[in-house]
């Protein structure tokens, strides 16, 4: 059954955001846009998260942390880059220390973009996750199924 | 005295019941902030999201704490629906609330550690009152048995009003509301990342979710201990009781542990203690 | 009663044999010889003579005193001599005073009394017996390997394995002794044994911390033998017959006339039990070896105390005087196990929570209705059984890890799984249902509630416990740890050492699940035949209980499964990736290592702090309990 759907829980990470698209991911938990309506939960724990939303891109001092909280997340989940700074680095892809967006360390599912991204397409974007995400379970679920 | 098929029915249906318990708890923060919130079956769908989840665990052996506490808080509340003695719930409750702050310990987490300790804060917060709870109970129905004093005509809340508001008042510690909820939170609160349960995910985190609606039914169970003389009003009394805990969970912000402390045991030591001398000096003119 | 005198004099030939052998294997094979002797033998009289109630021998009582007597002053100037040797002029006052009293007793009535029945075994002495004898000598034979590896640690100090072993036997004789006496001045001869074994025992490393707690023992255990012999005095000089030294004749008096000696033993019973304000000298004694430690915690020492103190619980029951008793130790119940949570040493939490339920044991006694003696009288057996392997394992960890603090033993279960593992099932013995010492602290409160001014008692009770809850639960924590660093360090435990300390922690766990077996053929039994009813716990409870031991001993089985399945990564740092032991990159790159720290929250549960509230408030309940007794004097 595709329980992961209607409960996807959530970690935000502010790469190198200017703040602009963390505003506006924290918009959508506000009582305007309501997320918790589909179940959405922002945790703050990659343990507990299926979906990671990350703002802002990639530098040389958070690309480890990037990597750590991807990789601590369980197994399936999914990655929405929200703005373009996290698409593909944005303006600040030229600066000294930004390697780029954030699929230059993990692999990004959905892209968000924007400048700020809009809590409209923010939702959207994470809704549209929710489908790969459960592409993802059905893989992980067969894959377990032909190990046993 | 013992009731076996009463003890079924709770392993089965407390579940449920504590799931329902929380979605409508979500449905009501929601509406209390102006929100439309989560479907009332939103626990249950998070549920069986976790079991669909990867089994990804710091060290195995949090497996074993985590299963010893789902067991023995379904065993706690067992002994309480068969109508068993009512400290011992109260025991089998501390036994597997130790469980689950060891689990928390087991993981080496500097987030998870912290959360557990906090943890034992309210755990040594909320005991003194609950024993206190128990013996109140007893001293104006005569018996420790769950069974007897649900089924006493005594009106024990006009008895034990103190008693009463002290337990309102540990519940809320129990429940892990605002402004006690310092060791982990629910919905989509923080603190310490999440505390106690930082480390667990998965089918595990699920197990403490189960855990913890069996851990409702029983708590409000005892608030029916204290209107058993009248089932309808008793059930009025817990609607009240969780409405009110909701209330104060949205109308207060976190505190310290300092105060969980001073709470826990302030009202065992004043409104807990005065209640029961004044009872001891009617019931045993000592 | 051949098997009581064997189990008295055996100990002794076997100290003195001891005394005079120098070689340290043959030590061991003895040592482990005799603790198999005396064990056996204790369980001969379990067998023997547990349907039998309360029997009562005559032994010949004239030439036994007679040497009693003489061994008694020859304790006398022993101590005298070490008292001015250094310089402890208190320690000499307070011989001084006892032997004045003692020499008066015998010179004005020795040749008069006659007491006959001098011996006997009742349930109770027989539950002793067991405790002395199993886990007494199960000690003495930890002894044997552990002072081998305290002196390859300890060069500095003296070796005097001899003396120890010597003594340590004597103690365990002195045991018996005084739980088989049925003669008061008997019981107190073995009473200053014990005194004075302990003392030559704290002081073992000579040093001068250990000499000064040696004295500070002495001193206070002296305090509580000049009460005992002022009871024995008043005794005498009220029937001169000697009829009311019987200790079954003094409880059988009936409260008026028993309750002034009652009194005064009690007290003697609270100094030797560590009640506040005597507490100092129980953690003082914690410098001696480990294996002293908890030969004083659990079977012997403060069990004397505690042991006077329920044999009088039907003279002090519904007193002024009991209560007050009772109160100090509820008062010492709360406040060492305050005082717990601000330990790190882990001697020093295992000597507080000593302290504490020896407090609860003098609570149910100083009430005194059926329902709590039953409790205090299972409170001494759990207790026994579970602080004994607390503390080996502690002693064993110590010379491991070479610490014995608390905040040194994360991820004991990776350094030394088993032993972490006997100290989880000996904490969980100290404080988690269905365990031990939860089923007394439950049948206390429900007795409590409908005893004479039970409000205190249960407040007491109910926040002690949560405190109680506290201290253990962190501590256990800390050892359960799976630190990602960290290696087996265990193969280097002597077999000797798993032996003792297996045979503990089965034992911990048995008597937990056989304790309706002990409660309906011993204490039961015993409450019965002094108070004419008796306490149980009810049917469905016990069913209940006895599952829970059920369900923990079977779910550890479920570790099999998670062998297989389930992945496993490090713990949440915040995102920051860590090296295995711990150490992570914290700001401009500087490494930080991550530890983790009890809560001891020292500005609440000081042990400064509690022991200002605790021994002023224990001294004005003890004058109360002497003020209730001159007024029934008067
Ligand atoms: S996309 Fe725009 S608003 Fe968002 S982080 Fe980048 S610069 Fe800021």
């Amino acid at each position: 059954m595709a329980y992961l759907k209607k409960s996807p829980w959530l970690i935000h990470y502010d790469a190198s955001s200017c703040n602009g698209c963390d505003i506006e991911v924290l918009a959508c938990l506000t009582p305007l846009y309501d997320v918790e309506r589909f179940g959405i939960i922002n945790t703050g724990n990659p343990k507990h998260a299926d979906v990671f939303v990350i703002t802002g891109s990639i530098n040389d001092l958070n690309r480890e942390v990037v990597k750590n909280i991807y990789e601590q997340m369980p197994n399936p989940k999914v990655v929405v880059a929200v703005g373009i700074c996290a698409c593909s680095g944005g303006v600040f892809a030229e600066c000294y220390n930004v390697s780029g967006g954030v699929d230059q360390v993990i692999p990004v599912d959905v892209y968000v973009p924007g400048c700020a991204a809009r809590p409209e397409s923010i939702i959207d974007g994470i809704v549209k996750a929710l489908g790969i995400l459960e592409e993802k379970r059905a893989k992980m679920t067969e894959m377990e199924a032909v190990h046993a | 005295m013992i009731s076996v098929l009463t003890a079924v029915l709770y392993l089965l249906l407390a579940p449920i019941a504590g799931g329902f318990i929380a979605g409508i708890d979500r449905k009501l923060t929601a509406r209390m902030q102006g929100r439309v919130g989560p479907p009332v079956l939103q626990p249950f769908y998070d549920v069986a999201k976790l079991f669909e989840k990867e089994d990804v665990t710091v060290t195995p052996s949090q497996n074993f704490y985590i299963l010893s506490y789902l067991v023995f808080m379904a065993v706690t509340g067992a002994i309480f629906f068969a109508g068993g003695d009512l400290l011992l719930v109260l025991f089998a409750f501390t036994l597997a609330h130790v469980f689950i702050v060891l689990g928390a310990y087991a993981a080496y987490s500097p987030y998870s550690y912290v959360g557990a300790e906090r943890e034992l804060i309210t755990l040594m917060a909320y005991e003194p009152m609950i024993i206190l709870t128990a013996v109140g109970l007893y001293l104006v129905t005569g018996s420790f048995y769950v069974s007897e004093i649900a089924a006493s005509e005594v009106p024990a809340a006009l008895y034990l009003p103190g008693v009463l508001i002290g337990f309102l008042t540990v519940l809320t510690i129990k429940l892990r509301k605002s402004p006690f909820d310092i060791s982990t939170s629910h919905h989509a609160h923080q603190e310490l990342v999440k505390g106690l349960t930082t480390e667990f995910s998965g089918p595990t985190l699920a197990k403490i979710e189960i855990a913890h609606w069996y851990e409702t039914v029983v708590l409000l169970g005892i608030v029916y201990l204290f209107f058993g003389f009248n089932p309808l009003l008793a059930l009025v009394a817990i609607a009240v009781t969780y409405f009110l805990e909701v209330f104060i969970d949205n109308t207060f912000s976190r505190m310290k542990w300092q105060w969980t402390m001073k709470e826990g045991w302030g009202v065992a030591v004043t409104l807990g203690f005065i209640n029961l001398a004044v009872l001891y000096y009617f019931y045993l003119g000592v | 009663m051949y098997d009581l005198i064997f189990l008295i004099l055996f100990p002794c030939i076997i100290a003195f044999i001891l005394l005079l052998l120098n070689n340290n294997r043959i030590r061991h094979a003895i040592v482990a010889l005799a603790a198999l002797v005396i064990s056996a033998g204790s369980i001969y009289l379990l067998v023997s003579s547990f349907t039998q109630g309360t029997v009562y021998y005559a032994f010949p009582f004239e030439p036994t005193s007679l040497v009693m007597f003489a061994l008694e002053m020859g304790i006398a100037l022993l101590l005298l001599y070490l008292g001015v040797r250094f310089k402890q002029p208190v320690a000499v006052l307070l011989v001084l005073v006892q032997t004045v009293m003692m020499i008066y007793y015998e010179i004005t009535w020795g040749m008069t009394v006659e007491p006959e029945m001098n011996l006997f075994i009742d349930q109770f002495s027989i539950i002793m017996a067991l405790l002395i004898g199993i886990i007494g000598s199960l000690i003495a034979v930890f002894a044997t390997s552990y002072m081998d590896t305290y002196h390859s640690h300890h060069h500095e100090v003296r070796d005097r394995r001899r003396m120890f072993f010597f003594v340590i036997f004597v103690f365990l004789a002195a045991m018996f002794g005084l739980v088989f006496s049925n003669n008061i001045p008997w019981i107190f001869f073995f009473w200053e044994v014990t005194t004075l074994s302990s003392f030559l025992l704290i002081g073992y490393s000579e040093t001068e911390e250990a000499t000064n707690n040696a004295f500070l023992a002495l001193k206070m255990n002296l305090l509580g033998g000049i009460a005992f012999a002022g009871a024995i005095l008043y005794l005498a000089s009220v029937d001169p017959s000697g009829g009311l030294l019987e200790l079954d004749a003094l409880l059988a008096s009936g409260q008026a006339a028993a309750i002034i000696p009652a009194v005064l033993i009690c007290f003697a019973g609270l100094t030797k039990s560590a009640q506040m304000p005597f507490s100092a000298w129980l953690v003082g004694a914690m410098v001696a070896p480990t294996p002293v430690s908890a030969l004083l915690h659990s079977s012997t020492m403060v069990k004397a105390g505690v042991y006077i103190i329920v044999r009088f619980a039907p003279v002090l029951a519904g007193s002024l005087a009991g209560i007050s008793i009772a109160l100090v130790g509820a008062v010492t119940f709360l406040l060492a196990s305050g005082i717990a949570i601000s330990q790190s040493n882990a001697k020093k939490v295992l000597a507080y929570s000593t302290i504490a339920n020896l407090g609860l044991i003098v609570a149910c006694a100083g009430v005194g209705t059926p329902q709590l003696v039953w409790a205090a009288i299972f409170l001494i057996i759990f207790h026994a059984v579970a602080k004994s392997l607390l503390f080996l394992c502690v002693g064993t960890v110590e010379h491991r890890v070479g610490s014995r603090d608390i905040e040194d033993m994360d991820g004991l279960i990776v350094r030394l799984p088993k032993i972490a593992a006997m100290m989880f099932i000996g904490m969980a013995g100290m404080f988690l249902a269905p365990f031990g010492m939860l089923i007394s602290k439950w049948a206390a409160i429900e007795a409590f509630v409908v005893a004479p001014f039970g409000l205190i008692f249960v407040m007491i009770l109910a926040f002690g416990g949560a405190v109680t809850v506290f201290f253990w639960a962190k501590w256990m924590g800390k050892i359960i740890e799976v630190t990602p660093f960290g290696e087996n360090i265990e193969d280097t435990v002597s077999t000797g050492k798993w032996v003792v300390l297996g045979s503990l922690t089965a034992m911990t766990v048995l008597a937990a699940l056989l304790f309706p077996l002990i409660s309906s053929y011993l204490v039961e039994p015993y409450v019965l035949g002094i108070f004419g009813e008796t306490a149980r716990l009810a049917q469905d409870n016990v069913i209940i209980m006895v599952l829970m031991i059920a369900l923990l001993l079977v779910l550890p089985l479920s570790y099999l499964s998670y062998r297989k399945q389930g992945r496993t990564m490090p713990a949440y740092m915040g995102g920051r990736p860590t090296t295995p032991d711990m150490k992570f990159l914290g700001s401009l790159g500087m490494e930080r290592e991550m530890t983790t720290r009890n809560y001891y929250f020292a500005e609440y549960f000081g042990e400064a702090k509690l022991l200002k509230v605790g021994n002023p408030l224990c001294i004005l309940l003890i004058l109360a309990a002497v003020a209730a007794i001159v007024g029934v004097a008067l």
